[in-house]
């Protein structure tokens, strides 16, 4: 276990080494980076600004969500490139080469590169959710620190076990399909906004089936001081985000099904 | 001397013709993306739409478009999202700068622009084809996109539709040429695809950004992509003001290719590509 730790410490100096040779590039992709979901978040405050809250939440407490659920993507979205591009290696037969190597393919795919600059994302996270905790004036006690870490910390574990799933799903299709970019990038997107504000049917799926709430939405209510119309018992609210490490450790199962499946393409 | 000309301009005008329907067949053949596309779609439009009905439901104040509109629109920018160069250039250009095959385009006895330009419409078409109808279907049939009001609307966005592709593929072709300069290429092409993604209308109807914005969105040529089009569809603009919107759609669209023929002209004269 520390051997791999080591070795994935390793992969992960070697790939912001080799990052870092080509600067000029890596501080313009991570500005553009920056402004993108600048603009994005300027989007949303527009929208606050013409009809001054939603379903009860104001701009403030929707920066909350914002900020929370994007500092995790970020992370996540760094630490899994190996699984973004996994689909592209079944197609060309690199997959092979890691199979012959004598470690888990897991770890060699999560140490294949931390893209640096997701950081423009992390930071923008991080300036929204500051602002927002400044504005709401909220009452930090040691209970609700620790809530926003293990909210992150699940937050990033569910964003790494869908992207291995979705990576499992190209040992079938040799394809990774966008369509699983809904559950990535769509789940950020849903869990910028409160859960109440949608159909039914949509909330228990990020609920019961993805648990996005868990690392969102509900920890949120606790820290925010806020009741829940969805009436789920408040102790939940709590430990919800402690689920979220179930649920990649299922992906990371469902991963090693799938690489007992793997045949190569040959090519 | 005349003949000869209009026989090789037309000789000219046959072969882009034909590097667009080869290129849009070849497109044609990736069905199960295409599907697959419709699906991501369908989903992204439908979290927007529940965004926008929340929105609506929370506030009485009279807003720029009604929430039949917005949702019509939303559904619109959906099914045309292809039009949207957010994946930047054509991969196969990027792949033969890298391995400098693009020497063989150079000896070909056609205009490298147009010839790129060609292929750049087909990018932008073809892919549309599996997601803009059945999303008009299932749009109208459960999630309440509606239909333009009336025949001279319909017409108005057609028209505007069709120049929202060739300013579209004029972008494109942009993209595909800043890949001549590697590494600082990357870098503008992010800026302009980014440009295109946050101003088109496409991540909130233009009208909903602050209105000290609204002068600068104006001179934007992004708005062209989808903003002005699908006003038009659901007559949010009036039919007759396409004779105003026309001129200015043209013009960039002759700026932006002019702008791209400039830049590639310099590239090509700076290009290196090594032997082997």
């Amino acid at each position: 276990m520390t051997n791999a730790l080591r070795l994935y410490m390793h992969y992960l100096s070697q790939s912001i080494r080799s990052q870092m040779q080509y600067r000029a590039s890596f501080i313009m992709l991570s500005f553009g980076q920056l402004l993108v979901t600048g603009v994005e978040f300027l989007a949303i405050a527009s929208l606050f600004a013409r009809f001054k809250h939603i379903q009860g939440w104001t701009l403030p407490e929707v920066a909350f969500l914002y900020g929370l659920i994007n500092i995790s993507f970020a992370f996540a979205d760094a630490a899994s490139r190996g699984f973004d591009i996994f689909g592209t290696m079944v197609k060309s037969g690199d997959f092979d080469r890691l199979l012959l190597r004598p470690r888990s393919t897991a770890l060699q795919l999560a140490g294949y590169e931390l893209t640096l600059r997701r950081i423009g994302r992390l930071l923008q996270g991080l300036i929204v959710f500051s602002w927002a905790s400044y504005t709401l004036d909220i009452a930090w006690s040691v209970p609700k620190i620790y809530l926003v870490f293990i909210a992150i910390f699940g937050g990033t574990c569910l964003f790494i076990g869908l992207m291995i799933i979705q990576a499992t799903i190209a040992f079938w299709t040799t394809e990774s399909l966008e369509l699983m970019n809904t559950m990535t990038y769509g789940g950020v997107e849903t869990a910028q906004y409160p859960l109440p504000i949608y159909r039914i049917w949509f909330r228990k799926f990020f609920t019961y089936i993805i648990p996005l709430a868990c690392v969102n939405y509900l920890p949120s209510l606790a820290i925010l001081e806020r009741g829940d119309p969805m009436g789920l018992p408040v102790i939940l609210q709590w430990v919800a985000p402690l689920i979220c490490i179930i649920f990649l450790i299922v992906a990371l199962q469902i991963w090693k099904i799938g690489v007992r499946h793997y045949r190569s393409t040959g090519s | 001397m005349p003949k000869i000309a209009n026989r090789t301009s037309s000789l000219a005008i046959k072969t882009y013709t034909a590097v667009l329907s080869a290129r849009f067949r070849t497109l044609l053949q990736y069905r199960a993306a295409g599907f697959a596309g419709f699906g991501t779609q369908l989903f992204w439009g439908l979290i927007r739409v529940m965004i926008f009905e929340a929105f609506y439901r929370s506030s009485t104040a009279p807003q720029p478009m009604t929430v039949d509109e917005v949702v019509t629109y939303i559904w619109l920018g959906q099914a045309f999202l292809v039009l949207i160069p957010h994946r930047g250039a054509d991969p196969d250009v990027r792949d033969m700068v890298r391995s400098g095959n693009v020497v063989y385009e150079l000896v070909r006895p056609a205009n490298l622009y147009f010839f790129w330009y060609s292929r750049a419409i087909a990018q932008r078409t073809a892919p549309g084809v599996f997601r803009a109808l059945p999303m008009f279907i299932t749009a109208s049939l459960f999630f309440n996109m509606q239909m333009p009001p009336n025949i001279p609307a319909t017409c108005a966005w057609i028209v505007s539709m069709l120049f929202a592709v060739l300013i579209s593929a004029a972008i494109t072709n942009l993209l595909n040429i800043s890949l001549l300069w590697t590494i600082s290429g990357e870098g503008l092409s992010l800026l302009l695809s980014s440009l295109t993604w946050l101003f088109s209308g496409l991540i909130l109807p233009l009208l909903f950004f602050p209105d000290w914005a609204q002068a600068t969105l104006n001179i934007l040529p992004f708005r062209y992509l989808m903003d002005i089009p699908f006003r038009f569809y659901m007559g949010h603009i009036a039919p007759e003001q396409i004779w105003y919107h026309l001129p200015f759609q043209i013009a960039y669209l002759i700026a932006l290719i002019a702008a791209g023929h400039l830049i590639l002209t310099r590239g090509i004269r700076r290009l290196v590509t090594q032997g082997g």
